[in-house]
């Protein structure tokens, strides 16, 4: 199972909600930092990192002498990252989108492969629950590389790979998205099975969640939403608005994280927040487990959970399916009973 | 130097009849675009008659990527020897660069009609490199 956590809204707790829940999962899974032009859980899960392997894009280069200045490739090219200009055409391989359509239409077969660097992809694993190592995959966009999709593209090869599964000790894959509802967000939205929304309440927030929900919820995912920043001082009006909106559009609210003054000082010094010193700590490391567990129902199926009866179980056929999901939870507690 | 850099350039310029100015308005009393791959439109002068005729670039500014050198081959199809305009990108730069064409950055700030007789009196000098 594929869950990204996605949002309108830069900031809204994508990174927070998709390390803290790892950090909690009941059993070895995949973490993935898809925001490949800001990856940041590294800075979060502290993991030892794998040497970067580099990926590339076959764009066109020109050979001259057989070029017959046809135009056929500047026609061809969507994206002018080929352009005839004083009767020649002129490559600009930092515009290809990779659609190799140009070498299909050259007749005299002018065009050589060349390469681009995308960026880099990165294995690694953390430790921050002393009692098992887990997998963490990184793309990461190079500098003045302007595209992300096939970069994303190559990024869910890799976790798609045979390789992938032997390194990895479970079948869940959560994926960290890019902000926004552009092309990096769709790119990766289409690799999940469901999507988590990380919405937060505020007026801007509010405007990108639903911006968001209107793009994601075309792409026939199951969504759900985690409310960020609840409760901030002033905002009742605005969490008002966000629970009104989930129950009119019929999207499953499985968590309001409440704003919290400590959770911020410890994420901005690099630690999540179910790893929090004391009390603090705890409580949002049982806000974590609780949202895991409703998560985890969710993608089983209906009836979706709310925040009240997180604690029971809901009796549906579908429920097997959440079980499969989160075997090795279920396994434990069955051998318990 | 400055001296030879403007010989050269003013015998250059005797060679060029169309010169096309990044525009924000149809004539030569509209002001300079500072942009020119998302120009709304371009002031093509003849510079023997004056006799102007404007281009409409609409359809570069909304492409999502390229605009600069759509534009550029737009005013190559033309056959513009010389752009003027405000800030021109690499790629734009490159692409008129490709096609033969002078770049003069800066004009900006003043009226179509000013920034061609900064032109034709030579007080400016082609650009060696994009400045965006």
């Amino acid at each position: 199972m594929r869950i990204a956590f996605a949002s309108g809204k830069g900031g809204a707790g994508k990174t927070t909600v998709a390390a803290s829940l790892a950090v909690v999962w009941p059993r070895p899974c995949l973490i993935v930092d898809a925001d490949v032009e800001a990856p940041n859980l590294h800075l979060f899960l502290q993991p030892d990192l794998d040497a970067a392997q580099a990926v590339y894009l076959t764009v066109p280069e020109l050979d001259a002498e057989k070029c017959t200045a046809c135009g056929a490739c500047a026609d061809m090219c969507a994206y002018k990252a080929i352009a005839m200009l004083g009767g020649k055409p002129t490559i600009f391989a930092d515009m290809c989108h990779g659609c190799g359509g140009c070498f299909e239409v050259c007749a005299p077969a002018a065009l050589n492969r060349g390469q681009r660097e995308l960026g880099s992809l990165q294995w690694g694993r953390w430790n921050l629950n002393p009692d098992r190592e887990q997998a963490l995959l990184m793309g990461k966009s190079r500098v003045g590389e302007a595209m992300s999709p096939p970069l994303l593209r190559a990024l869910e090869r890799a976790f798609a790979s045979p390789a992938c599964k032997d390194a990895v000790d479970g079948p869940d894959i959560l994926i960290d998205s890019p902000p926004g509802v552009s092309c990096p967000a769709m790119t990766t939205a289409r690799m999940a099975d469901a999507l988590v929304l990380v919405a937060e309440s505020t007026p801007f927030g509010m405007y990108d969640f639903k911006l968001a929900h209107a793009a994601f919820k075309k792409l026939g995912l199951s969504l759900t939403v985690v409310m960020n920043r609840a409760g901030m001082p002033g905002n009742q009006a605005g969490d008002a608005a966000l629970e009104r909106y989930c129950a009119a559009e019929g999207l499953p609210l499985l968590a309001r994280l409440p704003f919290d003054m400590q959770a911020a000082e410890g994420y901005a010094r690099g630690n999540l927040p179910p790893l929090g010193p004391g009390d603090n700590g705890r409580a949002w490391r049982g806000r974590f487990e609780s949202l895991q567990q409703a998560l985890c129902r969710w993608i089983g199926g209906q009836p979706w959970p709310d925040l009240a009866d997180t604690a029971q179980q809901p009796e549906t056929a579908a429920q097997t399916r959440a079980e499969r999901l989160c075997d090795g939870q279920g396994a434990a507690e069955a051998r318990h009973a | 130097m400055s001296k030879i850099k403007g010989a050269a350039s003013a015998a250059q310029r005797s060679e060029v009849m169309k010169i096309a100015v990044s525009s924000e308005g149809p004539g030569l009393d509209s002001q300079v675009d500072p942009r020119f791959g998302r120009a709304a439109g371009f002031v093509v002068v003849d510079t023997e008659s004056m006799a102007t005729e404007y281009v409409d670039n609409g359809a570069s500014q909304v492409m999502a990527q390229g605009a600069g050198i759509q534009t550029a081959e737009r005013l190559s199809s033309l056959g513009v020897g010389a752009v003027l305009s405000g800030y021109v990108g690499p790629k734009a730069f490159t692409a008129l660069q490709a096609a033969g064409m002078q770049v003069y950055q800066e004009l900006d700030g003043r009226s179509v009609g000013e920034a061609v007789r900064c032109y034709t009196e030579g007080s400016v000098s082609p650009a060696a490199a994009p400045n965006k």
